[in-house]
């Protein structure tokens, strides 16, 4: 009950947000939820949202974990897709022939690639105890002359029929690629947290890693291993990006994504100063970042100025899900509570405060 | 008529999420005298205290300096109006010099004089005694430098009211000796100071009134030559001294010479102790005593390896092993209960359930978690067995009380089916009774033949329930004393050399 | 006990200090290893100062998140906030109304309402630090395309003026290939640099906010305590960086002489690297603010070295990030080595409960 509770409303936030976007797409104008069927594929807004939004549900997945047992973030991530992807489409071009095999294989090369830098990272992080932020601003500043060199300073094209199958649809498939493909990840990840104890021992190493050594897990191995499977997200939403867009140009590829991403995280709920963490509202904002973007955009802002609305509306949301404003509405809740509580019994009231607070408490005390 | 109390608080309320620390407590300081604070851990001590500072917001209750009403928000404030604290744990910043740590935070000044701080701390650590350099950065200070440290930074502030937190915690006794003086001037010059320990003999000693809390509740004020030690102890007590005087010294029994569980010899670990040797037998428990700093938790935390081990062999039940990191120890079934509950023992945020299957979970391994079902009736299991107090298996740890957070680490171990256990200080900070239910568990585990290694700051605990007493000196062994032997003084004897 | 008698010697340096001193023992190691290697272009002393003339505006933008950094925060936004100055001073100059002074005063104006902004929000509503200037990262920079999108090239007279003043100090000139002597030139933001450095270098070492901006960094928690306030601290230490991002950005206008969308561009990444390679140390309380000029010199230098070399502009980026590396390691075996290492952890030994025995 009381997990439910607390779970509740971690993900009430990153839900009302959404809710309150789609409420005003749909003031704009009612044809938001359409969709239509265009030569056997879905078109509308939704499965535009889900296909402009796959690279960052994956990077955010990812990210979530980092800063779950690192308590800090990854700011390599977008620059690290844009090395798996160029490394992706050298290692498919120098094939030669383009077929399902081939591409397989240079995915599973950028997977490589991936792993190596999220190994890098993590080398750094949980052997020298680097802090994260620092520790990946060294892929971030070199990355992208990286993958410039990589790709022979040019920026190869992937024109041909299965790449654009991957980046958008197959044919009498009714669902675009990518966001089958986001899918299929978000599974495989739900089924790795089930199956393992991922969870479990990251939140313990980013809550107390001397504690956690202590029970026998090992803080240094858990944070290697978060900032590997970072590393195959980041292959993974290189892979997309890169199909995507069709060539590879490893200036403007996924550029800033990494802010999002840890933006997604922050809004989904998970305190990025690490421990507790929620899959489910990482997503959420990732998506909710998406909605946003597209909802500016609806609105006739301007493309370039987008960046300034989105900043105060993360500014709002931010100072609505702060300790002190929390704190501040719980006093107006008891508030309203007293002066009602003559006319209405409200049972329990006090013990339930108790029961969902202690989450603002904890991050009042980590901020003093 | 100008009031003599310095210090009037009245009615103060104060709780935090799941916790009610402070209910209607009422606390007088008189000018020039020394105030002692009693209470068992958790009493509500050291949260009067923050409530006095402005570290925290009041709930409810006035509050009077002087006469006057007054509020402080901050610990800035009180120490503008005049209110010198040193806190239980030592609030100075590790990454600032000595003389910085002396004077940061105190007066208006826009510029520092470096010259004149430097001087003046010279001063001070001089007529303190301190062994430490003021230009030297605080962190390579070892904890007793810096309590003293925080000390001489409160006294030499012009306080009114002195606020003195378990100071003489990592003191010895020339150094507490020293402090006790330092009082007694301050004193006389009509400073009121409030006196929070733990040893009796200190509040004795030094105190006029005495001011016992149990349970966040006020329980009385007493002039410290009219309250009998005894009967001070049962006030902060309650009915439960009954229960500890009730409970008998363990017999010796047969168990006792039973096949050793676990041997080490020459066991040393980067943390300091000596190479030493170390038997447990089968369903016996023994302890490690000795003095502040006399390396008992470091030996315990040797045999498990929480610190890097640098020498030694172990053996158990007769076979050589090696055990570098925790989890070897865990998987040839021990389990070890730290002394440092919150730095060591639980993961914060995490709920009750989650901290209690947590080492089984890992014994498991990482992919074999345990189910959602599986783990909580684990956990339910164990809060029944154990009466731990906990409104559900998802609340998170944090919002339980100290007594319960311990008896969850103990479930933890349990769980894992151990053969020999090491419980550092399970005792330290919880209220009696759940001080007896530990104690008589620890003593049913050895019934079930679990070995026990049991350490406790107080000798009676360990007199009643350990068969066998290892006494430390300077991180090494000096004694080794059973059966008949097993007395106050005789451990005394063995430390005093 | 037996420990505090002995005092080594080495543990009178602070980790500050010693970072420091890593930091610009290495920055003149590569300097002469670039006088050795290329010694026209590095003996020139015009060279030396040009590495001010052309990067004043990231070198004090990096003192600025320097301050930060030292109270245990981080400041993102200060790039597109300066890159957002230097359009509006542009567009102010170019605009009928406009003088040098009022352009001064806007770009302080500016600077201090973004650190106003988020001084407020981070250290009064405690919102994680990197999230809020993220949001000022994205304000300014959207604010900027708001205002202005095309590179505006300012051209009143009096504002050229300013920009083409320098310094000439004959005694310090060099010769150039044709043999002519070419006395030194010295921009005014290079003074700008060298003045803000003593004054912030004054401030951090002796004033009351300067070391209580330490000692909260270095535990937030016993600064309370000792009686500091916090907030009020942190909450100077954003606006000061806003203001030093104010100042960088009239600074960039007064350098490049053009308003541009793609000003400033990376400051913030760059910034974080010059001070960490200065001896800033991301968790707090660690840090000599003379260390940042010379962490973002090194990083500047070794670009210049790469340059002089010839070789392909994007291993500038790559031995940066090299560069950076090194440094990371260095600092933290150095750190190690002293037996601070629970400096860097997460959760600091100190912040728990010590460890008695008794």
């Amino acid at each position: 009950m009381a997990r439910m509770k607390s779970y509740g409303s971690q993900l009430f936030l990153p839900l009302s947000v959404l809710a309150i976007l789609i409420l005003v797409n749909l003031i704009k104008g009612s044809s938001y939820f359409s969709i239509s069927i265009i030569n056997g594929a879905l078109y509308g807004n939704i499965p535009n949202i889900l296909f402009g939004a796959s690279e960052l549900v994956i990077l955010a997945i990812g990210m979530t974990l980092v800063t779950s047992s690192a308590g800090s973030q990854d700011l390599s991530v977008g620059v690290a897709a844009t090395i798996t992807s160029a490394v992706f489409v050298w290692v498919l071009l120098s094939a030669g022939k383009i077929t399902w095999i081939t591409i397989l294989a240079a995915f599973l090369a950028s997977c490589v690639v991936g792993i190596l830098i999220g190994t890098f990272n993590g080398a750094l992080v949980a052997a020298l105890n680097v802090q994260p932020i620092v520790a990946t601003l060294i892929v971030y500043t070199a990355g992208r002359s990286i993958a410039f060199l990589i790709d022979g300073k040019l920026s190869p094209i992937l024109a041909n029929n299965l790449t654009y199958e991957i980046g958008s649809e197959i044919p009498g498939v009714p669902i675009q690629t990518p966001i089958i493909l986001t899918a299929v990840f978000v599974v495989l990840f739900a089924v790795l947290l089930r199956t393992t104890n991922l969870k479990l021992y990251s939140q313990s190493v980013g809550i107390n890693q001397r504690a956690a050594r202590l029970n026998g897990i090992n803080p240094v191995r858990i944070k290697f291993l978060a900032f590997m499977i970072m590393g195959v997200c980041t292959a993974v939403a290189g892979f997309i990006a890169v199909t995507k867009a069709g060539r590879h140009d490893s200036v403007n590829l996924l550029k800033d994504i990494e802010m999002d991403a840890i933006l997604a995280v922050a809004i989904g709920g998970s305190s990025l100063y690490g421990g507790k963490f929620s899959i489910t509202g990482s997503i959420i904002g990732a998506y909710t970042i998406e909605v946003l973007n597209r909802t500016l955009l609806r609105l006739d802002v301007d493309p370039d100025a987008i960046k300034a609305f989105k900043a105060v509306f993360i500014i709002i949301l931010m100072v609505i899900a702060s300790p002190a404003v929390r704190e501040l509405a719980g006093n107006g809740t008891k508030w309203v509570r007293d002066r009602l509580g003559g006319a209405v019994q409200i049972p329990t009231a006090i013990g339930e405060d108790a029961a969902v607070d202690p989450k603002s408490d904890i991050s009042a005390k980590k901020e003093v | 008529m100008q009031t003599e109390n310095v210090l009037e608080m009245q009615g103060i309320c104060k709780s935090f999420p799941g916790v009610r620390a402070l209910h209607n407590v009422s606390f007088t300081l008189r000018k020039g005298e020394v105030h002692g604070l009693m209470g068992e851990n958790g009493a509500g001590k050291s949260t009067l205290i923050k409530v006095m500072t402005g570290v925290y917001e009041k709930d409810a209750g006035h509050m009077m300096v002087e006469g006057k009403p007054i509020h402080f928000r901050s610990p800035e404030e009180a120490q503008d109006f005049g209110v010198g604290t040193v806190y239980q744990e030592i609030t100075l910043c590790p990454n600032l010099t000595v003389a910085e740590n002396m004077f940061i935070g105190r007066g208006r000044y826009a510029f520092v004089n470096w010259k004149r701080m430097k001087e003046k701390t010279t001063q001070l650590l001089g007529s303190f005694g301190i062994p430490a350099r003021p230009t030297q950065q605080l962190s390579s200070c070892s904890l007793a430098v810096q309590q003293m440290i925080a000390i001489a930074r409160a006294m030499d502030m012009d306080c009114k009211i002195l606020i003195l937190d378990e100071p003489t915690s990592s003191l010895d006794e020339d150094e507490v000796r020293k402090l006790f003086s330092l009082m007694r001037e301050l004193k006389s010059r009509g400073v009121g100071i409030v006196f929070v320990t733990h040893f009796l003999d200190q509040v004795y000693e030094i105190s006029d009134r005495i001011t016992v809390l149990r349970n966040g509740e006020l329980i009385g004020e007493y002039d410290a030559s009219s309250l009998s030690q005894f009967e001070l102890v049962s006030k902060m007590m309650g009915k439960a001294l009954e229960d500890v005087s009730q409970m008998k010294r363990r017999e010796p029994s047969a168990r006792d010479g039973g096949e050793p569980v676990l041997e080490a010899t020459g066991l040393s670990s980067a943390a300091g102790v000596r190479p030493f040797d170390f038997t447990i037998r089968k369903g016996e428990i023994n302890g490690f005593t000795g003095l502040l700093g006399s390396g008992r938790s470091e030996s315990v935390r040797a045999i498990f390896a929480a610190d890097k081990v640098t020498g030694g062999e172990i053996k158990m039940n007769g076979k050589k092993v090696k055990i570098s990191e925790p989890i070897h120890a865990m998987k040839l079934g021990i389990g070890y209960l730290p002394e440092d509950r919150k730095g060591d023992g639980i993961i914060a945020d995490l709920s009750v359930r989650d901290n209690i299957v947590l080492a089984l979970q890992v014994l498991k391994g990482f992919f074999k978690p345990l189910s959602r079902k599986q783990a909580e009736a684990f956990a339910e299991e164990y809060i029944e067995y154990l009466k731990i107090k906990a409104p559900s298996t998802s609340t998170p740890i944090t919002s339980l009380s100290g007594g319960n957070q311990q008896k969850v680490i103990l479930a933890r171990w349990l769980l894992t089916h151990l053969q020999y256990l090491i419980l550092d200080e399970p005792t330290r900070g919880i209220d009696v009774g759940t001080k007896v239910e530990i104690q008589r568990l620890v003593l049913k585990f050895a019934e079930d033949g679990v070995s026990v290694t049991f350490i406790s700051s107080e000798i009676e605990e360990m007199l009643r329930t350990c068969s066998r007493l290892i006494v430390m000196k300077d991180r090494a062994i000096v004694g080794e004393l059973t059966g008949e032997n097993l007395t106050e003084t005789d451990i005394m004897h063995v430390i005093a050399g | 006990m037996e420990s505090t008698n002995t005092i080594k010697r080495r543990e009178r340096v602070s980790d500050s200090n010693l970072l420091f001193a890593i930091a610009a023992v290495i920055f003149v190691l590569m300097y002469g290893f670039g006088i050795l290697s290329f010694p026209r272009d590095f003996l020139q002393s015009q060279t030396f100062f040009d590495l001010f003339n052309l990067n004043a505006p990231l070198i004090i933008v990096t003192l600025g998140l320097s301050i930060v950094m030292v109270g245990g925060g981080i400041d993102i936004s200060v790039g597109q906030v300066t890159a957002l100055v230097t359009m509006c001073c542009a567009v102010f100059l170019q605009s009928r109304s406009g003088s040098v002074g009022g352009a001064m005063l806007l770009a302080l104006g500016i600077g201090i309402a973004f650190g106003l902004l988020q001084g407020l929000l981070i250290a009064y509503l405690k919102i994680q630090p990197f999230i809020i200037t993220l949001a000022g990262m994205f304000l300014a920079s959207g604010l900027l395309t708001i205002i202005h999108k095309d590179p505006i090239n300012v051209t009143m007279p009096s504002f050229v003026r300013l920009m083409d003043f320098q310094i000439v100090i004959p005694s310090l000139g060099t010769l150039n290939r044709l043999g002519r002597f070419i006395p030194l030139e010295i921009k005014p933001g290079t003074v700008v640099v060298l003045v803000l450095v003593v004054v912030l270098v004054i401030l951090m070492n002796w004033s009351r906010f300067g070391r209580n901006l330490y000692a909260v960094g270095g535990n937030n928690q016993s600064a309370l305590m000792l009686g500091i306030n916090v907030q009020r601290t942190k909450f100077y230490s954003y606006v000061l960086s806003g203001l030093l991002s104010g100042i960088a950005g009239f600074v960039f206008i007064m350098t490049t002489g053009a308003g541009n969308v793609g000003n400033a561009y990376g400051f913030e990444i760059k910034a974080i690297a010059g001070s960490i390679i200065g001896g800033t140390m991301l968790i707090g309380g660690v840090g000599n603010l003379i260390g940042s000029p010379f962490g973002a010199l090194t990083l500047l230098t070794i670009n210049e070295l790469i340059r002089a070399d010839g070789v392909n502009s994007d291993f500038q980026a790559i031995a940066s990030g090299m560069l950076l590396c090194v440094f990371i390691v260095l600092q933290n075996a150095v750190l190690r080595l002293r037996g601070t290492s629970s400096f860097k952890l997460a959760l600091p030994g100190w912040l728990v409960p010590a460890r008695r025995d008794r």
